[in-house]
């Protein structure tokens, strides 16, 4: 069982936001979370992924994919920044924000019918794009953890 | 009589425009990064914009039509880079051609990039022809793919999660060895031990075609990671060495057993990371071995260029393919 630890902490303005704290042992942990937030993601829903090289942001979003009834196979999205899946209950799309180096990069791809679209938005590396990113976003950060498997998520939820 | 193809490559980085007679034989071939451009243009183009598409492109097809010695009205066919690639990259190249073939009033072929690149075998070995096995590493792409026609294409495997080309432009930068990483990695590869680091090299299913380099660049991270934290010096060639061995050990034996396994006695290599050189060398002594002939092409055909999809153009349109003015972008364009 994924293992939890709950807090509440205070932003700058006031508002409290909640983090939740999940410990990934290994890869079949990540599988079991992924799933479980595919299934509950809604219409509208944006998921900001953080974290380092090598911490499996494509890996979560490859289960949160499938979560979503996703058939295709999700795979790293780096070369063409967006990928776009139609094959689960919602549309995925599924954004790898690496290589932009400029707000005014994500308004030329369009990505505000993205994120507040009909679909469901995954972003890798989203700590890059924070400005545009929806209030309403979940933001996961990724550590690394005790053993070279084991991965620390902070989760707005 | 002669025929000429002009064509249009705008897909990721480099804006690219060239003419081909009668489908394998180069008058020009403008890329946009090449430092005559580069000076032309007064800079590098960057990534991603869309916007220096549009403002290179006009340059870039004037450039093309003037080394090649020839007008807009001797062109006998328009080809274009339809997917896969950055949606607004690609609808630079497909805006710019369709408005050629419909001021001059000639015939349109969109190509998917894939296509192109394994055509640029047809341009460098004139004898080539289908059937063969097609093994794409590229940036955005790690396929092999039967060739059966030269429409013909069955995907037979391809990369679960990142392309090769990512996977080493992501090792390049944890090592500090900055961008792009595929000629960086296989230079400093040359003075490292291959042998030195056993990195995991992952097969996936026994007899499947898939690749998987996400959990050989974690690999990486976490030796480094490893290393660091027992205050051990790293060896950067070592690394480079022995995660490019771990790397093109599975590309190489997957290519030569999708070509044994179905019966194919030429393999075609393409792409950008087809310029590696251990990549080469391997797939040579491999080849070799098994009595499997290879076909390269030569470094300038290996990256993003128009010419290769000028000759996938002709091949499609000698087929009977022919676009019209609602020819559209496909970011994910599938090859089959």
């Amino acid at each position: 069982m994924v293992k939890m630890k709950e807090a509440t902490i205070k932003e700058e303005s006031g508002k409290a936001i909640s983090i939740t704290e999940v410990i990934i042992k290994d890869e079949s942990e990540t599988k079991q979370f992924g799933l479980n937030l595919g299934k509950d993601l809604k219409k509208g829903d944006v998921v900001a992924l953080i974290g380092d090289l090598g911490t499996g942001k494509t890996t979560l979003t490859k289960y949160i994919g499938e979560g979503l009834g996703i058939t295709e196979m999700v795979t790293s999205p780096t070369f063409t920044i967006i990928q776009e899946y139609y094959s689960g209950k919602l549309p995925l799309y599924h954004f790898d924000v690496y290589r932009i180096n400029d707000i005014e990069e994500m308004a030329e791809l369009g990505y505000e019918e993205y994120f507040y679209g009909d679909g469901i938005t995954i972003i890798e590396w989203a700590d890059k794009i924070m400005e545009i990113i929806p209030e309403h976003a979940i933001v996961i950060n990724i550590e690394y953890g005790k053993t070279p498997d084991e991965r620390v998520y902070e989760c707005t939820f | 009589m002669d025929h000429l193809t002009m064509a249009i490559e705008s897909s990721c980085d480099e804006t690219s425009v060239a003419i081909v007679r009668n489908g394998r034989e180069i008058l020009s071939n403008i890329i946009s990064s090449q430092i005559e451009v580069h000076k032309v243009f007064g800079g590098v183009v960057p990534e991603i914009a869309s916007r220096h598409h549009l403002k290179n492109i006009n340059g870039v097809a004037d450039e093309a039509l003037k080394v090649a010695g020839v007008t807009l009205d001797d062109i006998d066919l328009i080809g274009v880079t339809q997917g896969p690639g950055l949606v607004g990259a690609l609808l630079i190249g497909l805006a710019t051609a369709k408005a050629f073939a419909f001021a001059k009033n000639k015939p349109l072929v969109g190509v998917h990039h894939i296509q192109g690149h394994i055509s640029a075998n047809y341009i460098e070995h004139k004898e080539l022809e289908p059937p063969f096995m097609a093994l794409v590493v590229s940036g955005g792409h790690t396929s092999i793919i039967e060739v059966l026609g030269y429409n013909e294409f069955k995907v037979i495997g391809r990369t679960r999660d990142d392309a090769a080309g990512e996977a080493f432009d992501k090792v390049a930068r944890v090592l500090g060895l900055g961008y792009p990483g595929g000629p960086l990695i296989d230079e400093i590869a040359k003075k490292g031990n291959k042998e030195a680091i056993h990195f995991k090299r992952v097969y996936l299913e026994k007899d499947g075609f898939d690749f998987s380099f996400s959990g050989t660049k974690t690999g990486v991270i976490n030796y480094l990671n490893t290393e660091k934290q027992a205050g051990r010096e790293i060896n950067i060639p070592d690394v480079a060495a022995s995660f490019q061995q771990a790397v093109m050990e599975v590309i190489v034996r997957k290519a030569v057993d999708a070509a044994e396994k179905l019966g194919q006695d030429k393999i075609v290599l393409a792409g950008g990371v087809a310029a590696n050189s251990s990549l080469r060398t391997m797939l040579e002594n491999a080849c070799r071995h098994k009595g499997i002939m290879l076909f390269c092409p030569s470094t300038i055909l290996c990256t993003d260029n128009a010419a290769m999809i000028a000759c996938a153009a002709y091949y499609k349109y000698k087929e009977g393919y022919l676009d019209d003015m609602s020819l559209d972008a496909f970011p994910n364009l599938p090859l089959e």
